[in-house]
């Protein structure tokens, strides 16, 4: 299994990945993407695609990998 | 009273405590001695020992850092944080004013202890501390590194670890996405040590009278002792030293105690949970017993809100200036934080339960969706804002908006 990450500052809401994989990618009520759950091998090429064609290339495909990569910042 | 008494609790502040006046070189080393030239103690694993948590926010264990970038390749770099970005905060600019020698120390002891060659201490554009931070630099003789003193953009983010080695590395102040930490890669792409002003203080003091001096206050999961701001409806707002464990309504005493009767308090900051009485004065004042309530140290700053404010308003009011405070980079952040505000007002104003459910799925949708942690802290702010103001909710949207509704916010006027 994969894993869609956005790139929250490359990101500009255009929307291209929510149409190109609806099944994995809502918009938020201001059009940024909203990722639900992990990339079935069924729906690869169609995350594939959604990568290449973001125009700001703001995301990217990652092995599965377990817990919230965002958690436990070591300070500031 | 000396910084080596185990039970005085007034280590970082001791000078200040007994003299009332800013420590320069000579009555600093009078005091704590001098830093100690070859290590009297091998520093990384003594702080280890410690337990010493950053005094950032984080509360991460500092030994844990300083052998992460230790054991990174090459050349490190040390940035000690004294930017202060939290309007609720006033610590670390009280220690650089009265202590500074114990930070400089501090940063000094961590970047031999790390391998650093290049060490940053940064501050806000403009702070009054930067004068007397020049001076104390001008004191000191034979560093085998030397700080440089950054001054850096006076805004709430500038100083997120990230944006803080961003604007060292290019000038520009905005946070950047992570991974790479700066424990990784930092500044000039080296591991970099990025820690508050106060924690290189306490592990200046670790350095010489070592782990088991430094556990002797304090708690088991919270060692040592803590600044701590006092603010709000309080009769002697300012920064204390306390240990850790030591109940928040002692500390309210500090402060000479309550100026009105309080309904509720902000714990750890602008992006802190607020907490009701009786909570807020019952509860030990550490990490572990105000994650326990559904709060969090963050920033080390109490504001007692007086009962005649408004807990809506008030929130309201922060998270306004936290949206303003946006990078402005990431969409979740730009737009969700000035709707959660506005929310809160319309929640202040009497809008009602649909409201509440509107601004609860809202909050649902901004953490972790931003390169930094602003939008995480807003949402913890206001989550806790619902929750301990949820009776306050209720009256305004079936009765009418309490007094407090109708009048500027107190808190954001008299935070320092």
């Amino acid at each position: 299994m994969t894993e869609l990450r956005v790139d929250p500052i490359a990101c500009h809401a255009h929307g291209l990945c929510a149409e190109l994989l609806p099944e994995i990618v809502e918009l938020d009520e201001w059009g940024y993407p909203l990722i639900r759950g992990r990339v079935p091998a069924h729906l690869t090429a169609e995350a594939r695609q959604a990568v290449a064609y973001c125009p700001t290339l703001a995301l990217r495909l990652e092995r599965g990998r377990t817990g919230a990569a965002a958690g436990g910042r070591p300070g500031r | 009273m000396t910084a080596t008494d185990v039970r005085s609790d007034q280590r970082l502040l001791a000078g200040w405590t007994d003299t009332g006046t800013e420590a320069d070189l000579a009555a600093h080393v009078a005091r704590y001695g001098a830093v100690a030239d070859g290590a009297r103690y091998a520093l990384i694993a003594e702080v280890e020992r410690s337990g010493l948590r950053g005094r950032g926010g984080a509360g991460f264990p500092t030994g844990r850092k300083l052998a992460a970038v230790a054991a990174g390749r090459g050349r490190t770099g040390v940035v000690a944080n004294g930017c202060e970005g939290d309007p609720a905060s006033g610590k670390d600019r009280a220690l650089l004013r009265v202590a500074p020698h114990l930070v400089l120390d501090g940063i000094v002891l961590a970047a031999q202890a790390v391998g650093a060659d290049a060490a940053y201490l940064c501050v806000h554009r403009g702070d009054p501390t930067v004068r007397s931070l020049r001076a104390a630099l001008a004191e000191r003789r034979g560093d085998p590194v030397r700080p440089l003193l950054v001054e850096v953009p006076a805004r709430y983010v500038a100083s997120e670890e990230s944006a803080l080695v961003h604007f060292l590395n290019t000038g520009d102040a905005r946070p950047t996405t992570k991974p790479p930490r700066p424990f990784e890669r930092g500044v000039d792409g080296r591991p970099t040590l990025l820690d508050n002003v106060e924690t290189l203080a306490h592990l200046a003091l670790i350095a010489r009278y070592g782990a088991g001096w430094f556990r002797s206050l304090g708690t088991g999961a919270s060692p040592g002792t803590a600044l701590v701001t006092v603010g709000g409806a309080v009769v002697n707002p300012g920064v204390y030293e306390v240990a850790f464990g030591t109940p928040l309504g002692q500390i309210w005493g500090l402060a000479g105690g309550f100026t009105a009767p309080v309904g509720a308090a902000l714990v750890g900051g602008y992006e802190g949970s607020w907490l009701p009485f009786p909570d807020a004065s019952a509860l030990p004042f550490s990490h572990e017993a105000l994650h326990t309530a559904g709060a969090g140290l963050g920033v080390a700053a109490l504001l007692a809100l007086p009962a005649s404010a408004c807990g809506l308003t008030e929130t309201a009011d922060i998270l306004s200036y936290l949206a303003g405070e946006s990078a402005g980079q990431c969409g979740p952040c730009m737009f969700g934080l000035p709707a959660v505000a506005a929310d809160l007002s319309a929640l202040a104003r009497g809008s009602g339960p649909d409201a509440a459910h509107r601004l609860r799925r809202r909050l649902g949708l901004l953490p972790g969706r931003g390169a930094c942690g602003h939008p995480d802290g807003a949402t913890r702010l206001a989550t806790s804002a619902l929750r301990v103001f949820a009776e306050d909710i209720r009256q305004h949207s079936r009765h009418r908006p309490c007094a407090g509704a109708h009048r500027p916010p107190v808190l954001r006027g008299g935070t320092r």
